[in-house]
């Protein structure tokens, strides 16, 4: 008897049709048609898209810098994932709300939360630098999947304003076995609560390959929870748009949830103390490096004429200057005051959480003293 | 001023009605509390009268019904949440301490989380395992969280409307073997104690003794059954955050303490007490502060459970160790 996970996957027996992948715009940058989630993009809106993409993997690229540099503790690399963050992050209207989980620095991008305090987070001067509230950007949430129920809950207060608002989660292809995300699939769909999961299935839960998490695709998950699953091209920005517009369309108009797979690839480490070459081959990548996301945007300007070498030029100029903006406000993010520890633990003065402090204060207090 | 006798089942309901009818954002939600009123009936008839919009049936899923609580609080809800049993807080453990506890620090203070978690607590009612434990130190040990315990159906009635409009997270235990206890309840909340507040039960001048939850009432009746001391009693109340003033006022005047709870004694709450008494009244003790509680073991089968919770006799046997001293 091996211990192989798959060796206990039923046979193949070729009934099973393929896995439907949504495209609207092939890696080689050609448009196709989908008979459900076509889109109709002016050629403005798509150059839009293509400046958020590069400027998200120009902020990427800065903070692994910085990370190097030993300016963050740690950075989650978004890298290969821009076209699903991008893409989804954009159908979201005003009101939605976005859950994220610790790697869509995209999104944040797409809900106008300031960059630098998505890095304050990894440099450690906060757990977390923006108002939700004033983005409609829920916190990063790290503990896998957790997000998923709170999601749930407020697309049932959303229900309960009787507001034509909807959720979004964001998660990833290791969450899809945490207890949480299950209850949270049971709940949203025993209430029809107005939410989208969308998973970003990027293969890799730091070391552990896709089917040490799954035997079936995960789109097809949904099924047994009793609301629709999608499978769409996680590096296809144009497709991301249309399948996270219609599924927010649909839970926004009292259909219940949808759960997106984006088919996608970690391009980068989990983290930067990761070191994927002792669990993945550099073939692997390669054939990824062939889907990029930005690439066939870009590709896809060209052969239409919608953008020319300046067009192009102007966006990377554009992008080196918010990254080196973003590194100069880096270092210059302050340290917080040792007091800072005991603030917003309650919303109320707490006696012994004061006394605490108070101690803690004096007693930094006695080295000033000393010194002087 | 007005009173009404109540069970201590009856003062949560009453508690609970008037707290969804004060505010419209107070939602009730979890196993069994819609039609069938919980199994402990705190939640009786409030469905009928709120609709299942505000007193939510769930899923059976723990973690799901703290989880979604926390979502539906970001969306500006007030959520009070039923755990059927103590022993089924553990798959919400996650939810409790590692989100709801922190987000309001995370979001450096710009979320609220108002989320009352009702957890009926402690043995005495013959149940089979994981019905009769005392998890109160798992969360009084977690900072953002406010843990209280009711001893009696007017603590009851005031102290969960007092829990739901406090904007912090609060764990409320509710002493599972008084439900049904009844007690005159006092309607108007105008003249009660602020719920973080300690009370003395039975006051007292020989000996300081300090309960919450189930105990109180045990402890009220060692001190009444002691001819020969005066023993003060003391209803912590608010286990997190403690209210020292009235703990140590009372310590330093009679200069004697026993701490009494169904937990277990080893790392439980009394040595929290313990600690800060003897640090802070060291020269008003007589003697060392001695701990009573249930013994470090898994709680056990039902037909034990009389060894293992302290009862009157085990409360004065530490009463009249402290003045042997």
């Amino acid at each position: 008897m091996t211990i192989d996970a798959a060796s206990g996957a039923p046979p193949s027996t070729g009934a099973q049709p393929p896995p439907e992948l949504v495209q609207l715009l092939t890696p080689e940058g050609e448009r196709v048609e989908h008979p459900e989630y076509d889109i109709d993009l002016t050629s403005d809106e798509i150059k839009s898209l293509y400046r958020d993409l590069v400027i998200v993997r120009r902020l990427d690229t800065e903070a692994l810098a910085l990370t190097r540099q030993g300016e963050l503790g740690v950075w989650a690399s978004l890298l290969g994932q821009e076209a699903a963050q991008i893409g989804s992050g954009r159908a979201l209207g005003p009101g939605d709300m976005a859950f994220p989980s610790y790697r869509e620095h995209g999104v944040a991008w797409c809900r106008d939360v300031d960059p630098v305090k998505v890095l304050g987070l990894f440099r450690g001067v906060n757990h977390s630098g923006w108002d939700p509230r004033e983005h409609n950007f829920h916190l990063y949430t790290i503990v896998i999947g957790s997000q998923t129920l709170h999601a749930t809950g407020y697309a049932m207060g959303i229900q309960r304003d009787g507001t034509e608002d909807a959720a979004i989660v964001y998660f990833g292809d290791g969450a899809t076995s945490e207890g949480d995300v299950n209850e949270a699939f049971v709940w949203s769909a025993a209430q029809n609560a107005p939410i989208v999961f969308f998973c970003q299935n990027n293969q890799w839960a730091i070391s552990e390959p896709l089917e040490r998490q799954s035997r079936i695709p995960l789109y097809r998950r949904a099924e047994g929870f009793g609301f629709p699953g999608i499978r769409v091209d996680g590096n296809d920005v144009f497709a991301c748009l249309a399948v996270t517009k219609k599924a927010l369309d649909n839970a926004r108009s009292g259909q219940g949830p949808t759960l997106i797979e984006a088919f996608t690839y970690r391009m980068g480490a989990h983290t930067t103390t990761d070191d994927p070459t002792r669990y993945r081959l550099q073939a692997e990548l390669e054939a990824w490096k062939l889907k990029d996301p930005i690439e066939r945007v870009k590709a896809y300007l060209v052969k239409s004429q919608m953008a020319d070498k300046e067009y192009f030029e102007s966006i990377e100029e554009e992008a080196k200057a918010i990254g080196s903006d973003l590194r100069k406000r880096c270092l210059e993010l302050p340290d917080p005051e040792a007091t800072a520890i005991w603030e917003n633990v309650y919303a109320t003065e707490h006696g012994p959480l004061a006394g605490e402090r108070d101690q803690f204060t004096s007693y930094l207090g006695s080295f000033e003293e000393v010194t002087r | 001023m007005s009173t009404e006798t109540l069970s201590l089942s009856r003062a949560m309901n009453e508690g609970l009605r008037k707290a969804m009818e004060n505010d419209p954002k107070v939602v009730v939600m979890g196993e069994d509390v819609g039609k069938l009123g919980g199994v402990f009936r705190v939640t009786d008839g409030l469905q009928k009268d709120f609709g299942e919009a505000r007193v939510i049936d769930t899923p059976l899923a723990e973690s799901g019904i703290v989880g979604t609580a926390i979502g539906l609080a970001l969306r500006g809800y007030r959520p009070v949440c039923e755990i059927q049993f103590d022993g089924f807080v553990f798959p919400a453990f996650n939810q409790i301490t590692s989100q709801l506890a922190k987000m309001r620090m995370r979001s450096l203070g710009t979320l609220e989380l108002p989320v009352v978690i009702r957890i009926p607590f402690g043995g005495g009612i013959g149940a089979v395992e994981h019905h009769s434990e005392s998890p109160e130190a798992y969360f009084t040990h977690t900072g953002g969280l406010r843990v209280v315990a009711c001893s009696n159906p007017s603590d009851a009635y005031t102290m969960i409307q007092q829990a739901i409009s406090c904007p912090d997270p609060v764990i409320f235990f509710e002493p599972k073997r008084r439900y049904w206890d009844k007690a005159p309840v006092e309607l108007d909340l105008s003249a009660a104690a602020p719920f973080d507040q300690a009370v003395v039960a039975r006051p007292g001048t020989d000996v300081t003794v300090l309960a919450y939850g189930p105990m109180v009432k045990t402890c009220l009746e060692a001190a009444q059954a002691d001819e020969n001391r005066s023993i003060e009693v003391v209803d912590i109340r608010s286990l997190n955050p403690l209210d020292e003033d009235t703990v140590l006022e009372s310590v330093r005047r009679t200069g004697r303490c026993v701490v009494v709870h169904e937990a277990p004694v080893f790392g439980g709450y009394g040595a929290e007490l313990a600690a800060r008494i003897t640090e802070k009244c060291f020269y008003h003790l007589e003697s060392p502060v001695l701990r009573v509680g249930g013994f470090s073991t898994p709680y056990p089968p039902s037909r034990l459970e009389d060894h293992y919770l302290p009862d009157l006799d085990r409360v004065l046997d530490a009463v009249d160790r402290t003045f042997e001293w």
